[in-house]
């Protein structure tokens, strides 16, 4: 648990989904209009970074969880909201669930949420 | 009926207005383990789970799949199944059982075990688990943010205040939800603008719940909703997997994800299936960590008044705060909707929570008078801060909050009113007005505060998220409109949504953008001695309650007059029959000037005198200095007295009428509460002393009896009795005294 936080103990491992540096996200440079919305994402390392440490405390569900979000980091919203859309009851049919599933697996690189949408349809 | 105006007076009462009930277990109105609750079991084969609290796999519900697939560990569950429920109920209390090993047996629990093991402990018992089982080391709190008119410079002025008195987390929500953009923006600007760093959150329709956090308009969300019944869970639009998968999305943006359930849900909707309210609040936090929720908050929440209604039901409350911290999860622990109308009742309930500690003692402690509390909470509210500050002082508690003074308090609300204008301003809203701020600041509630443009409101709002809107806007226009200091620490905590630190259990973020939780904070509780104790700077800041004074300082800066009285040799026995003492304190019209009451020593002594000429005798005030103690001052002025009565005075004013003979703890008459004399009764004891001095028969001078005045004035009597016993000079003869004109 020595790097934890990670924002702290280790702010130059990390990196924006646009490669930019940590520590150069400052004021002036939203001013400037140098960093956006876009670069206040965090990346699937950083994710599955948070996931081991989660796991090394023993919570391995807590893990799981982060490593899902990994897999979603660069999955666009719309797609994340029409997903959890046919997660709620009674909108989708058990087919419609398992092509969704596909698509986080195949277009997405998305296994363990795919699993998730798979075990929801009954499989 | 026979009357009686005891029990009408008690008819009266607050509590009068509370429910209650009996049981009714067939309907899910029971808290603890019933008849329609299964025993506990489970059966693993091939490391899966195929028998549940005595289903089979063949009728799971959808809940008892998501917890056989996702919540137990079946490589635990043998071991830790084959432990009796009372041993483990012991390892709960027991202080050479660590955390860990605890956390760890509940990994293999079934929901029926973990109710059976919980119901085994008591009220105490269940409150020194907490203590041990709480996932981070130092408890903080949550407050919510609303108003009745969502009244955009009133949010921020009041989140402002909110973290000022030390809210890691504020939580506000919506009437309509079309405010929802600007609500979120207003109690995020407020949350940044005094010491910071808060999360922020706004509890709205899970869609746009994700839509304003992932514009960074919030920074964590709460209001995931998880049931213990299959019909319940659909009946609040979602499945365990639909809740795990938002749960996941939340996080892949790097924002904090607390689930909610509680105890009585099921029965209110009437989908208990005839289980104990424990025994699917049990399920509900199983799924909750099945889906990989970091937390929860729960303790019944909106439904308290419900459990609160049945027998054993606030204990059934703490049973189901307690499990949360048992499965691992950070705990919210409710404290927010109104629970009951009695004081009494709110505040014992209160310290099931605050006594032990969890991870946030209110999950929405209401930072604007109740009225304002859009969540139907406010069980405790703005108005109840100081009582609050008082109990954490009490009982050397930390329950997360922080004394604040008015100037401290009324600054950082201008400032938060003023950024907020600011950015309304540069945004292009419909405009916050100079005296908008002005009556945010000085508010007591929304009911001060003139309408809005609400038209002008709902459309910015909608243009606003609409168009893409987000955090980095409210940080540039923060930035060009004077308020740098703000938007750096809304930046701040935006740069943590990149390092995910805050998605590890229990996460806060405290002042300076740090973030504290259960990985570098974590509960070592293993007995006195160990785990978190209230300490240094922060116990000295809980201490520091505005309305505590330096002692030292009190009446000082009074003593400014010349002295009243002035020595004229020792005093000596007199012989005339005419002769009362008036025998004051050592620092009576000299060290001191007034009584306790603020009459001057000068006062008080004409009214004595007077009183006492009235009569015909002859007054002779001498000052006592070998004692300080009313009953001596007056037994000493009653050996010099010529007939033989004396009125004896302490400094504070406490008096009394005793004669020569009388035992120097006895006395004629007795004043022992100084808060009560006025000069008139100073006037009526200077004539009784003369008559008592003449023979005469006497009627006592009416003593009011007041029992609050000890409570009043019990620390301006210490210090005034201090100060009178400084003046003490051992083994000092009596002086004769002249009041100075």
């Amino acid at each position: 648990m020595s790097q934890y936080p990670l924002s702290e103990k280790c702010p130059g491992d990390l990196r924006t989904p646009s490669g930019r540096q940590f520590a150069s996200i400052t004021l002036e440079a939203v001013v400037s209009g140098e960093v956006t919305m876009d670069d206040l994402r965090i990346t699937p390392e950083s994710l599955r970074r948070q996931a081991g440490i989660a796991a090394d405390a023993g919570r391995r569900q807590l893990a799981d969880n982060l490593l899902r979000a990994a897999e979603l980091a660069s999955v666009p919203e719309d797609f994340i909201l029409a997903v959890y859309e046919a997660l709620r009851p009674g909108r989708t049919a058990r087919e419609r669930l398992l092509e969704v599933a596909e698509e986080l697996e195949r277009k997405y690189n998305a296994p363990l949420c795919a699993a998730l949408v798979r075990e929801a349809g009954g499989s | 009926m026979e009357s009686s105006k005891r029990f009408d007076a008690r008819a009266a009462r607050p509590i009068q207005r509370d429910s209650f009930i009996e049981e009714w277990p067939e309907t899910g109105l029971r808290l603890f383990p019933g008849p329609g609750d299964p025993a506990p079991g489970i059966v693993v084969r091939d490391g899966r789970i195929v028998e549940l609290d005595g289903k089979p796999e063949s009728r799971f519900d959808m809940l008892d799949r998501f917890i056989a697939l996702r919540a137990i560990d079946p490589a635990i569950a043998m071991e830790a199944m084959a432990l009796p429920a009372l041993a483990i109920a012991r390892m709960l209390v027991d202080i050479h059982v660590r955390r860990d090993e605890v956390i760890h047996l509940f990994r293999g629990l079934t929901p029926a075990r973990i109710v059976e093991i919980v119901a085994l402990l008591n009220a105490v018992e269940m409150m020194m688990a907490l203590q041990k089982m709480r996932a981070r080391r130092q408890p903080f709190n949550q407050a919510h943010v609303t108003n009745r008119k969502e009244n955009p410079a009133l949010l921020a002025a009041d989140a402002a205040e909110a973290v000022e008195r030390g809210f890691a987390e504020l939580e506000t929500t919506v009437g309509v939800a079309r405010y929802a953009p600007l609500n979120a923006l207003a109690i995020l600007i407020g949350s940044q603008t005094g010491r910071g760093s808060a999360l922020t959150q706004c509890a709205v329709e899970e869609a746009l719940s994700l839509k304003l956090a992932l514009a960074g308009l919030t920074t964590y969300a709460e209001t995931l909703s998880v049931y213990g019944t299959e019909q319940a869970f659909r009946d609040g639009d979602d499945t365990p997997w639909s809740k795990s998968f938002l749960a996941a999305a939340y996080a892949s943006r790097g924002i904090k994800v607390r689930f909610t359930s509680g105890t009585g849900s099921e029965a209110l909707m009437g989908h208990s299936e005839g289980k104990s309210m424990l025994y699917l609040e049990a399920r509900c936090l199983m799924a909750i960590r099945g889906g990989g929720s970091q937390g929860v908050q729960n303790g019944s929440i909106s439904c308290i008044a419900l459990p609160e209604s049945l027998p054993d039901g606030v204990r059934g409350v703490l049973a189901e705060n307690l499990i949360a911290s048992l499965l691992d999860l950070e705990l919210a622990s409710g404290n927010d909707a109104m629970a009951s109308h009695s004081e009494i009742r709110k505040s014992a309930k209160l310290m099931l929570q605050f006594l032990p500690g969890t991870d946030f003692i209110h999950s929405g402690y209401s930072s604007m008078p109740r009225e304002d509390n859009l969540f139907g909470g406010g069980n405790f509210d703005t108005l109840d801060i100081d009582d609050y500050n008082v109990l954490q002082r009490d009982m050397r508690v930390d329950g997360g909050v922080r004394p604040a003074g008015r100037e401290e308090i009324l600054a950082v609300r201008r400032r938060a009113g003023e950024a907020v204008q600011a950015v309304f301003r540069e945004l292009g809203f419909p405009e916050i007005s100079d005296g908008e701020v002005d009556a945010a600041v000085a508010a007591l509630s929304s009911a001060d505060m003139l309408a809005r443009d609400v038209v002008g409101d709902l459309a910015a709002a909608e243009r606003f998220l609409g168009g893409g809107g987000n955090a980095i806007d409210v940080i540039r226009a923060l930035a060009k409109s004077g308020f740098a200091d703000i938007a750096e620490k809304i930046l701040a905590v935006q740069k943590l949504r990149v390092s995910g630190d805050f998605l590890q259990t229990s996460a806060v973020v405290l002042p300076g953008a740090k973030v504290v939780s259960a990985i570098n904070d974590p509960n070592d509780y293993e007995g006195p001695g160990s785990g978190y104790r209230l300490e240094g700077e922060r116990w000295e800041e809980i201490c520091a309650i505005p309305q505590a004074p330096d002692p030292r300082t009190i009446g000082v800066g009074g003593g400014v007059d010349a002295p009243v009285l002035a020595p004229a040799g020792e005093a000596g026995v007199s012989q005339e029959a005419a002769d009362v003492v008036i025998a004051v304190g050592p620092a009576f019209g000299t060290a001191l000037q007034a009584t306790i009451l603020g009459l001057s020593h000068r006062e008080v002594l004409a009214e004595l005198k007077s009183g006492i000429e009235a009569e015909g005798m002859r007054p002779r005030i001498v000052k006592v200095r070998a004692s300080s103690d009313c009953g001596f001052i007056g037994y000493s002025g009653a050996l010099l007295s010529g007939s033989s009565i004396a009125i004896g005075i302490q400094s504070k004013g406490t008096t009394v009428i005793t004669r020569r003979g009388l035992p120097p703890l006895n006395n004629l008459e007795l004043f022992p509460q100084a808060p009560n004399l006025t000069l008139e009764s100073y006037r009526a004891i200077g004539r009784n002393a003369a008559r008592y001095a003449k023979g005469e028969p006497v009627l006592p001078v009416p003593a009011q009896i007041d029992n609050m005045a000890r409570l009043r004035y019990i620390v301006p009597t210490t210090i005034l009795h201090l100060k009178e016993t400084a003046e003490v000079v051992s083994g000092g003869a009596a002086l004769e005294m002249e009041v100075n004109s």
